[in-house]
């Protein structure tokens, strides 16, 4: 599984890049690996306010509708509307082209709640066992 | 309970196949994956590892092994080497399997059941057929796989026999596979001109092995079979019907012979008389979201009914599903709304005809 160093990432499998204070949100490889073909994605609306850990969208896949976790808390500033008419993106490049939203990060300190890219890698391999 | 694995296990594994459990058995949902796979069966062909579903042989003249009484299509009517779809009922009229009754000559018969109900249609039938009769069940021993898709006469008139070329659409008769004369079958579930192909467990992994060799086809999983299905409007058995459903409730009733007796024939008169409680309708939805299994469903904020099966139509890109309503809400062209309980998940869609797919291949030739 890919797993980009530069990023955070939850247990939900959520990742946020984190550049000053924009904070740019998707799910990780291992997540649209595991859901299968993405055919539907829903986003929050610009200016939307999204707070840790708790639902900000959802997703479905052929089998089965799941909810998406925010990393961070902030105001959304961006919004990927190619999400909308071509999810398949997600399964194709989830760190790239299928990022969510970008937010515009409430606290910084939110980042201890959050796995490094090392912490995560080895998370997964606990989860696998 | 432990699971049971086809003899095409091993094969799977290779494959690299995502396996699940389903009905009893750890199954192949997907190799490279879902869409990818309907959209290969749709367009060239694919195969299918069927092998954990029943086989049930019935030897014996059917008025007099009382096969008659257990099912609901009538079986003297049915030409010799021809297969129909029907279903066995209980006293209630409740689906208890439905099946494809294949017709061997004038006494014998082979009944092809879903595989989560193997052992309580065999009690049944046993409970049910006169001591005459022979009931062998041969599903532990006799392997299926289904190859399906426009290209699939094409392929098995290259690698088995040019004579499948002649076997019409519900029929089927007897072919040399692999030095085991065994059955071809021109049915399947998918909606696409294709075929079910019987043989023993010994010989199925060399049969697999010799249809992958062919670039034409691809192996497709139990989650491509669903979808598939689906865009057909066909039921599946614990999703869509079971034994609190009846036949005409479900939108079965065109399978079901009332020229003829049968157990459960009273009750679904009786139910036919009263008038239905239930429905079957199918729904597409205007969004790419799809409905699932138990969302309920509304039309003008009133709740008129529930999901059995939903899924995305890969061949449609929007939401599909099937489900019950109130009859007085179950006319086509009717908005309604899909909404999953507990969750703010809600769903625009609008009731029309099946099947969702039009353009299958299933009866060319």
């Amino acid at each position: 599984m890919n797993v980009p160093e530069d990023l955070l990432y939850t247990k939900d499998h959520e990742w946020i890049r984190i550049e000053g204070k924009v904070g740019t949100i998707g799910i990780t490889d291992h997540a649209q690996s595991s859901l299968g073909d993405i055919t539907f994605v829903e986003l929050p609306k610009i200016a939307a306010k999204i707070k840790q850990l708790e639902q900000f969208a959802t997703i479905e896949s052929v089998k089965v509708a799941s909810d998406v976790f925010a990393p961070m808390s902030g105001e959304v500033i961006k919004i990927n509307e190619q999400l909308q008419n071509t999810p398949e993106i997600v399964n194709q490049s989830p760190y790239e082209k299928a990022w969510f939203v970008a937010i515009n990060i409430d606290a910084q300190s939110e980042k201890a709640n959050l796995m490094t890219a090392a912490q995560y890698k080895q998370y997964l391999k606990e989860k696998e066992k | 309970m432990e699971l049971k694995q086809t003899p095409l296990y091993e094969e799977h594994k290779r494959l690299d196949a995502r396996m699940l459990p389903f009905s009893g058995w750890m199954m192949p949902i997907q190799y490279s994956g879902i869409l990818a796979e309907h959209k290969c069966t749709r367009k060239n062909a694919s195969i299918f590892d069927t092998c954990h579903m029943g086989e049930i042989f019935i030897s014996g003249s059917p008025t007099q092994t009382n096969l008659e009484n257990i099912l609901t299509v009538n079986l003297n009517k049915i030409k010799v080497y021809s297969c129909r779809y029907c279903s066995m009922l209980n006293e209630n009229g409740g689906v208890i399997d439905d099946l494809l009754v294949y017709k061997i000559s004038a006494d014998k018969f082979i009944l092809v059941v879903n595989a989560a109900r193997i052992e309580k249609d065999e009690e049944h039938i046993r409970k049910n057929l006169a001591k005459t009769a022979i009931c062998q069940n041969l599903s532990d021993s006799l392997g299926k796989i289904d190859i399906q898709g426009p290209c699939s006469c094409d392929i098995l008139c290259d690698l088995i026999t040019k004579d499948i070329f002649r076997l019409k659409y519900y029929h089927f008769d007897y072919f040399d596979i692999l030095g085991e004369k065994n059955i071809i079958s021109r049915t399947g579930y998918t909606g696409e001109l294709g075929y079910e192909i019987f043989l023993s467990n010994e010989k199925i992994g060399q049969l697999w092995a010799l249809l992958l060799k062919d670039k034409r086809l691809k192996p497709a999983g139990l989650g491509a079979r669903d979808t598939l299905r689906m865009e057909m409007g066909y039921s599946l058995y614990g999703e869509d019907i079971d034994q609190t459903v009846t036949p005409q409730e479900a939108g079965l009733e065109k399978f079901v012979d009332f020229n003829k007796d049968f157990i459960g024939r009273d009750a679904l008169l009786k139910q036919k008389e009263k008038g239905l409680v239930k429905e079957r309708i199918y729904f597409m939805t205007v969004s790419r979201r799809s409905p699932r299994h138990n969302y309920k469903i509304y039309t003008d904020g009133k709740e008129i009914g529930y999901v059995t099966s939903g899924t995305f139509a890969p061949s449609l890109s929007c939401g599909i599903g099937m489900g019950f309503a109130s009859p007085d809400f179950a006319d086509l062209g009717r908005g309604i709304v899909l909404k999953e309980k507990d969750t703010q998940i809600s769903i625009s869609g609008i009731i029309v005809e099946k099947p969702f797919y039009k353009n299958g291949s299933l009866r060319l030739l």
